[in-house]
């Protein structure tokens, strides 16, 4: 049936049900983003030997998440006297709609995608760097001097390991010859990149924590030094919408590392095949997730001198490095 | 015809994405307006500076490595635009390919050095 409606010519009548479509991801999405903060403040908790939210809705804390919305969604909208309007107002809607978009390209399981792009690897990156401007315009817009210097961060921080993230992909793109996402997938039959491209993964996972703004990067937003960065000013459900777009990102962001280098849907061994690509996406996704979690209890934050020296000194040479090793054992071995 | 068809519909999916991304926000801050509650107040609207009066206007003079670093983005991330389609077509292009990308990546690897022992990679 989607087959058809993918030949037919496209009219009001696609965009109605791709629409729809897309309305249920956003419902998973939000539903993700719901869990995932709980999963994240009780693993959090469990690390740090103690509970985390475990008063409403049982002892899980199952509904800790829809309570702190529903509370942002009735706080009072402020928006300061000094602030510049329409930027503050803009700046949330530009920091969301990108995280997004991201999602359209990612194949979930071989039959479960949005867009089939040709190029989605490129367009992924492309357009995840849009995000850029939704912190560097809250942190102007806001008129406030820790907003501002977390806005520049957050600028400086995210262009700087930009280059590292999109250079390490390349030695999986010289390796598939392709930037589509389903032919990555599948060019992974014989064994997934993370084997291949040990190096390149490494630089990859790093650089995404420092885009994802997480910590042990999460300068622009550092509490003891800038209070909140770019979003002191922001209350309420602009503020929902900031932290919105960074978990969206975290779950487009693992679904990305789960299809470019963990073999998307692919089965580890080909006798398990009779496992659905589904149940197995999951598993990796989750993998990956729980590892940026366990990042962020694990490691302090680093210094911005250091941040700044080690994408640049370290990572972009080891990126570089990563690309043409990889074209040079192509060529022999392939 | 067919697979202008798929094509189209494809990037009609991506428009959808966009839409979306736009319409959550604008519709969630509507339904909010309804909601929540509306006391201003002078003291609510001026700007957070750690609870004494905010002093003049916040956008100073920045510091200068900014705007080195976004120059040197701006350089290392048209060097990937014109990678992207050497890796895809690698394959077709072979060896030579290679040590031409090869002298193209060490020249802009030599502009790195160069800034690098210029101190300007070096944030205080």
């Amino acid at each position: 049936m989607v087959q058809d409606l993918l030949h037919s010519s496209p009219g009001l009548a696609n965009f109605a049900i791709f629409f729809l479509l897309g309305v249920v991801l956003l419902l998973v999405v939000l539903g993700f983003v719901t869990y995932g903060i709980l999963a994240e403040r009780k693993v959090m908790g469990y690390m740090q030997l103690r509970h985390g939210p475990n008063q409403l809705g049982g002892n899980w804390g199952l509904l800790q998440t829809v309570a702190d919305v529903l509370k942002l969604l009735l706080k009072e909208d402020i928006i300061p006297k000094l602030a510049d309007r329409p930027l503050f107002i803009l700046a949330p809607v530009i920091a969301f709609a990108p995280s997004f978009m991201v999602l359209a390209t990612i194949p979930f399981t071989d039959k479960f995608q949005f867009a089939d792009i040709g190029v989605g690897l490129l367009y992924y990156i492309a357009v995840s760097g849009l995000t850029t401007f939704g912190a560097l315009l809250g942190g102007w817009g806001s008129n406030n001097k820790y907003a501002l210097l977390g806005g520049a961060r957050a600028a400086a921080q995210m262009i700087s390991y930009e280059i590292p993230l999109v250079m390490s992909v390349l030695g999986v793109i010289l390796l598939s010859g392709s930037l589509n996402l389903n032919d990555i997938v599948h060019a992974q039959k014989g064994g997934w990149f993370i084997l291949l491209q040990p190096i390149g993964f490494i630089v990859f996972f790093i650089a995404s924590v420092a885009e994802l703004n997480r910590t042990p990067f999460d300068l622009p937003e550092a509490e003891s030094e800038l209070v909140a960065g770019f979003h002191v000013e922001y209350s309420g459900f602009r503020f929902a919408f900031f932290m919105l777009a960074e978990y969206v990102y975290l779950f487009a962001m693992s679904a990305l590392i789960t299809v470019v280098f963990l073999g998307g849907w692919l089965p580890p061994f080909a006798f398990l095949g009779f496992i659905p690509g589904a149940v197995w996406f999951s598993l990796k996704f989750c993998v990956v997730i729980f590892v940026y979690l366990w990042l962020r209890s694990t490691l302090p934050r680093f210094r911005v001198d250091r941040l700044m020296e080690f994408g640049w000194k370290v990572l972009l040479p080891v990126a570089l490095g990563n690309i043409f090793l990889t074209a040079l054992i192509k060529s022999l071995f392939f | 015809m067919e697979l202008l068809n798929v094509y189209q519909n494809n990037y009609l999916i991506v428009f959808v994405f966009l839409c979306l991304g736009v319409l959550l926000p604008v519709v969630a801050l509507f339904l909010g307006k309804l909601l929540r509650p509306h006391k201003p107040d002078d003291a609510k609207y001026t700007t957070y500076e750690s609870g004494i009066e905010p002093f003049h206007d916040s956008r100073v003079q920045f510091n200068v490595r900014y705007y080195i670093f976004a120059l040197m983005f701006v350089i290392f991330d048209v060097e990937t635009v014109f990678l992207y389609p050497w890796a895809v077509a690698y394959d077709k292009l072979g060896l030579f390919a290679l040590v031409e990308m090869l002298i193209f990546v060490v020249m802009l690897v030599i502009g790195l050095i160069y800034a690098w022992k210029k101190k300007v990679l070096k944030w205080i």
